[in-house]
């Protein structure tokens, strides 16, 4: 073997060694490197008290109640539903059957307290017009949660 | 491949794409500006502000592409010891790393009107921090030491090592909950965008790879160059010590 080729082997055996630590290490940690948890993730675990935490998925269709200053929706992964209350500035993007990531901590009845609200975009783009067109032929299809 | 490892050969290719490869980058800038300013639609939920898109999302591709681009040349350099391969990949380091730059700045402009935040510690995000990390260690790493070869040879490896970030970013959305979307134009079932935004997008990407292109020739030159005058010197500060 050549020098030039063992050289060669040497390289390609530490990248593929070096693809698959990380691989594993990626697949260990993969728990806490999630940006936020969906309501179905919290069925059945119950939340030590003041934990903060994000929670991600859509504003449900007709739960948005604004009253003063706060303002109350579900979140939901259209599996589970979690309520969710706020008082503070909503961003632009916020709006029913829009994408979001709460962050804050569950409150003793059940509903979680939110501290900060985040639009979540989706990975649609199109013109206004096209968007009324699908919307106008049945054709439009509605976000999924995540 | 070997056959361009030769500067000559090198000096005369750059001589040859120059003229096409800045008009290219010209041209299609020019006409991707003028389509993702003027001659394309405004997104139906993000309104004006998604035109952040049309160079988001090309200094994103040209971050990543430049690093493939830059782990590439390092191995060639490392396994056959190609004097080129080696200065190609410092040369593309820092176009690199101010695209990576680029995409940070704009998508932190982006996040703040749409998410409601500049920054969030979203795998997306931090992948691709990390990649701007990787350029300023390489770039700061190459020039540590007295002898230039060992500079590229910890350089390399470093390039190397870091290449196993870039799989992490094009698939953190996929892999992890991120607050940022999921790919639009590369991904399964085909592209999630309106042909009248992508025309712009894709000429904009285009356009980026040509000045790319045409950026790295003018660096390698310089380098060359360099080497050359570092070589005479070299020589010079010997002839004179010998007292001829």
């Amino acid at each position: 073997m050549t020098r030039k080729q063992r050289r060669l082997y040497f390289v390609l055996l530490g990248l593929v060694a070096l693809g698959a630590a990380s691989a594993l290490i990626l697949t260990a940690i993969s728990d806490s490197l999630v940006y936020f948890y969906t309501p179905s993730d919290l069925v059945g675990k119950p939340q030590p008290e003041g934990r903060r935490m994000r929670i991600g998925g859509l504003v449900q269709d007709h739960s948005v109640i604004r009253d003063g200053k706060s303002v109350t929706f579900v979140v939901t992964d259209l599996t589970h539903g979690l309520p969710v209350t706020y008082a503070g500035i909503l961003p632009d993007l916020f709006r029913e059957g829009q994408g979001v990531v709460v962050e804050g901590k569950m409150g003793t009845d059940g509903t979680f307290l939110a501290a900060e609200v985040l639009a979540k975009h989706d990975e649609k783009y199109m013109p206004k017009d096209v968007a009324d067109a699908l919307k106008k032929s049945g054709q439009w299809k509605e976000p999924k949660a995540n | 491949m070997h056959r361009y490892a030769n500067p000559a050969r090198f000096l005369r290719l750059a001589k040859a794409i120059l003229p096409y490869s800045s008009g290219l980058a010209v041209l299609l800038l020019g006409s991707g500006l003028w389509f993702a300013l003027v001659g394309s639609p405004a997104d139906y939920q993000q309104g004006d502000s998604m035109r952040i898109m049309y160079v988001h999302v090309p200094s994103a591709w040209m971050g990543m592409v430049c690093y493939v681009a830059m782990a590439v040349l390092s191995a060639m350099a490392l396994i056959w010891k190609h004097p080129l391969a080696d200065l190609l990949a410092r040369a593309t380091a820092p176009v690199g790393a101010a695209f990576t730059l680029l995409c940070l700045i704009t998508g932190s402009l982006w996040g703040k009107p749409m998410w409601g935040t500049w920054w969030v510690w979203d795998a997306r995000l931090t992948s691709m921090l990390i990649l701007l990390f990787l350029y300023l260690g390489y770039m700061a790493l190459i020039d540590a030491f007295d002898d230039p070869e060992r500079g590229s040879k910890a350089g390399a490896i470093l390039a190397l090592v870091g290449a196993v970030n870039i799989p992490v970013i094009k698939f953190s959305v996929d892999w992890w909950n991120t607050l940022h979307q999921p790919a639009s134009v590369v991904k399964m079932g085909g592209p999630a965008i309106d042909p009248s935004m992508l025309l712009p997008l894709l000429l904009m990407a285009f356009g980026f790879k040509a000045y790319w292109v045409t950026v790295l020739l003018l660096r390698g030159r310089a380098e060359i160059a360099a080497q050359k005058i570092r070589v005479l010197r070299l020589a010079q500060v010997h002839a004179s010590s010998r007292g001829e």
